[in-house]
């Protein structure tokens, strides 16, 4: 592998399964499921009532009401996700004055809460002004933007957005920024709230929402179930975490991103292998010691038959060898946040070497005929994990994390 | 009323999809008619909008042919 090694000494999350790690990881360990019915809109004007909403959520435990004013629900996410990635880790972010350290959020529709709160007082109300901050609320930047000033941070602070890819192209690119010299440390992720009425019924519209839950692999997936949370990394260099004493939780080990050219939502088969293989070959990784891959598994009839045929073609017979779950069947598909929050599972899986659960598995899928862990985490020594992200637009992005030894 | 969702839908894919009207008959398949699955969620939406009907989506993902819209539509109008 060219360049410097890059760790992870910090992860955060905030889910409808956990609003910490601890109880994240808990959650996925014992295969309890977050997804129920939604209560932030009024589900009976909508044709699915179920969804992975962060509950019991008080957003003044954890900001001042002025911070309040600042933030939409999608960059307190990223915030509080940010915060306890910092906590563990116990980088300094400001070193060096910040400006050897980098933010980069993934989000795919930034402050919609905020939006959908001007359209109504502007088209429902009739009002004729709405909230001074509703521009930075809105700003899709918002949240790296946030956690940069909370921070200290004054290196490379940008936003991607590629729909529900977008977490794991920012941490790659800022595990490169890192491994390139560009920087010494980062915090990467992503967050995403999609419960708004008029984003629901968009998603209502374009037919991938499940009535019932979601069911990665299983034979009678209906589809998607729509999730919110955030999820951070708090990434260094190797050096910089043993010199400071720094637990590390794992090494990321390679990055590949691809675009299919092909089809605004239709995946390519073709496409996902590339970035699977980019992936590999970014960090020199041999495919027969990739244990476990955190899976795209959105729980639609094309993602998951087209996901486990790329990874069988990409990995050929090992691919029988090779775990594969999502725990999107827990925690929802958070779009651009989802990535970052399957990383914080991917992170625990190979330190602790148990594999996630894909929760809800009924019916065995000819075509989806991988280990997918169904229902029960369980054990297994775990060297290298892959965690997949296949997005609307054609876009891929996939993360290889190696257990950290201890050298 | 069979005749009257197939005359209408397919004035949709005419005027919609630019596909030419000699080309759509009930048992053309969407992608005989160079249409995609997003195409045949469009239409059904409109059509579902113009019969005041909502057709589940696991029904939709079955919608192979015209025919097959025609009949999933007609069932839910009947109903």
């Amino acid at each position: 592998m060219p360049g410097r090694r890059v760790v992870v000494t910090g992860t955060g999350v905030i889910s409808a399964i956990g609003h910490n790690t601890d109880q994240f990881w808990n959650s996925i360990v014992n295969c309890i499921s977050g997804i129920g019915p939604y209560e932030a809109v009024d589900s009976s004007l909508v044709r699915f009532q179920n969804g992975a909403e962060v509950k019991n959520y008080n957003p003044s435990s954890y900001f001042e009401t002025k911070e309040l004013d600042l933030m939409d629900r999608f960059a307190q996410f990223a915030m509080i996700a940010a915060k306890e990635a910092v906590k563990q880790s116990g980088m300094d972010c400001a070193y060096d004055q910040g400006t050897r350290t980098a933010v980069i959020c993934g989000t795919s529709i930034g402050g919609v809460v905020s939006q959908e709160k001007t359209y109504m007082d502007l088209y429902r109300d009739n009002k004729s002004r709405v909230h001074p901050l509703s521009i930075p609320r809105t700003m899709p930047n918002s949240a790296a933007s946030n956690i940069s000033m909370h921070f200290g941070i004054t290196g490379p602070v940008y936003t991607i957005s590629t729909a529900c890819a977008s977490s794991n192209h920012a941490i790659g690119n800022a595990y490169w920024l890192i491994r390139n010299g560009i920087c010494d440390r980062a915090l990467a992720g992503g967050s995403e709230t999609p419960f708004t009425y008029t984003f629901l019924k968009s998603w209502e519209a374009i037919r991938v929402v499940a009535q019932d839950t979601c069911r990665p692999f299983s034979k009678n997936r209906q589809g998607m179930i729509l999730g919110e949370g955030g999820g951070m990394l708090a990434l260094e260099t190797l050096e910089s975490a043993q010199q400071r004493g720094a637990s590390i939780l794992a090494e990321i080990a390679g990055f590949g991103m691809s675009s299919d050219a092909s089809h605004i939502t239709k995946p390519d088969q073709q496409g996902a292998e590339r970035a699977i293989r980019l992936a590999l070959q970014d960090g020199n990784i041999p495919p027969e010691e990739v244990d476990y891959i955190n899976a795209h598994g959105t729980g639609t009839l094309i993602n998951d038959s087209m996901e486990i045929g790329a990874i069988k073609n990409v990995f050929g017979q090992h691919a029988q060898e090779i775990s594969v779950s999502s725990t999107k069947s827990m925690h929802g598909h958070i779009l651009g946040g989802t990535s970052a929050v399957e990383a914080v599972a991917t992170v625990m899986a190979t330190l602790n070497d148990i594999l996630p659960p894909t929760a809800n598995y009924q019916e065995p899928d000819p075509e989806c005929d991988l280990d997918i862990v169904p229902n029960a985490s369980r054990p297994k020594k775990i060297r290298y994990a892959l965690s997949n992200s296949f997005a609307f637009g054609g876009l891929n992005a996939v993360i290889a994390f190696k257990k950290w030894e201890g050298s | 009323m069979l005749d009257e969702v197939f005359e209408k839908i397919k004035d949709l894919i005419i005027t919609k999809k630019g596909v030419e009207a000699e080309k759509i008959n009930i048992d053309s398949s969407f992608e005989e008619l160079g249409l995609d699955s997003l195409d045949a969620v469009e239409l059904v939406a409109d059509m579902e909008e113009i019969f005041d009907v909502n057709i589940p989506n696991a029904d939709l993902q079955n919608f192979k042919t015209i025919r097959q819209a025609v009949e999933g539509l007609q069932k839910a109008i009947s109903q």
